[in-house]
């Protein structure tokens, strides 16, 4: 499926799927305010690999400099919905 | 092509910032074979970026404070290929405590750690592929250049200057048998690794300046891994137990240029009056 066709509710659970599966949590305690760190509980490679894991899911390039400002799952929303194609 | 043929294992892929992506993708490039290491949860990192290097690309199970570990590697190296020609060591660890600048307060048990993993690893790694360099080859190990204090690198930098040592006494013991080892002494990079070295910007702030060649922390791996691939290329034949710079050429001076006119414009005394007091 080509990422020009996903809407942003599709893009929202495809993400807290994407986070459910590699932190380990469970779906219903992502928000979009939740915080990686402090409150799904996840270190800094988590978030490396999480930021891998959305660049490949939305064929999107993530440059370090943006990771760094991704601090909660609606960063990580808005930016897959700002910059995907 | 530069490794055509060659077989190639290498360790310290995490992601593709990292400096052995830049080596692994040259490498295959230049027509080599190329498995990878990982290592316990950030193993799945490794696979990730072997995926991106090329599709099918194996990740072998590598962590270097389980010595049971080295003899497996040694028969996966086996089962895959009839030989081994070149291996890149990027592995170095320091806990919390044993960098940032607590230097005079890091225990024993860290330090430790930081040395196996950073140092001591080098010659394990070497011995789990000797049975598979009956032909020699090259090893190369990535170093910071630790032949001097740093900044808050503290116990990474004794263990980088160990690793050194190390490299040294390896070229001494396998030189007769062909294989060629040295380290790679580069500028600051970032990667996965640098993020985890509390003040790594300050330290690599001013680089650029110092080198002559000039030096960006985010643009600069390239310069490495193709040194890299070169060290383990037949072109550096006669070359062993060396430290091979790419910094920009950092190393080679003192200090940063000056602007020695503005310097003397601003501490002149004004024409036609006396000077001194």
């Amino acid at each position: 499926m080509s990422t020009s066709t996903i809407d942003p509710k599709v893009v929202e659970s495809k993400v807290k799927s994407i986070i459910a599966d590699q932190l380990g949590v469970g779906e219903d305690e992502i928000k979009p305010e939740s915080s990686f760190i402090e409150d799904l509980g996840a270190d800094s490679l988590d978030i490396v690999e999480l930021v891998m894991a959305m660049e490949e899911e939305f064929e999107v390039e993530i440059p370090d400099e943006e990771a760094e400002n991704i601090k909660t799952v609606g960063d990580a929303i808005n930016y897959i919905n700002t910059h995907k194609k | 092509m530069l490794l055509q043929g060659k077989k190639l294992l290498i360790t310290g892929v995490l992601t593709p910032q990292s400096i052995a992506y830049g080596v692994a993708e040259h490498a295959i490039a230049q027509g080599a074979d190329v498995l990878l290491t990982g290592f316990g949860r950030a193993k799945s990192l490794t696979e990730r970026s072997a995926k991106r290097l090329k599709p099918g690309m194996e990740v072998l199970e590598l962590d270097v404070t389980n010595p049971a570990h080295f003899p497996a590697l040694t028969e996966a190296l086996r089962q895959r290929w009839d030989r081994v020609d070149g291996v890149l060591h990027a592995i170095a660890y320091a806990p919390e405590d044993a960098l940032g600048g607590n230097f005079l307060n890091t225990p024993w048990e860290s330090a430790q750690t930081a040395f196996r993993i950073s140092a001591f690893s080098v010659k394990e790694l070497a011995m789990a592929c000797l049975p598979l360099m009956p032909r020699g080859g090259s090893i190369v190990a990535l170093d910071f250049d630790n032949r001097m204090a740093w900044p808050i690198y503290d116990w990474m930098g004794v263990c980088k200057a160990a690793m050194e040592a190390t490299v040294r006494y390896l070229a001494r013991d396998l030189g007769p048998k062909g294989i060629r080892v040295n380290t790679l002494a580069a500028g600051p990079l970032a990667t996965v690794a640098a993020k985890g070295i509390p003040g790594f910007k300050s330290l690599s702030q001013g680089w650029g300046q110092q080198a002559p060649l000039g030096w960006s922390e985010k643009d600069s791996h390239d310069a490495v891994a193709r040194t890299v691939c070169a060290l383990l290329s037949d072109w550096m034949p006669s070359t062993t137990g060396e430290m091979v710079h790419v910094d920009g050429g950092y190393h080679a001076v003192g200090a940063p240029p000056v602007d020695a006119q503005a310097e003397s414009e601003a501490t002149a005394p004004a024409p036609g009056k006396p000077s001194g007091g």
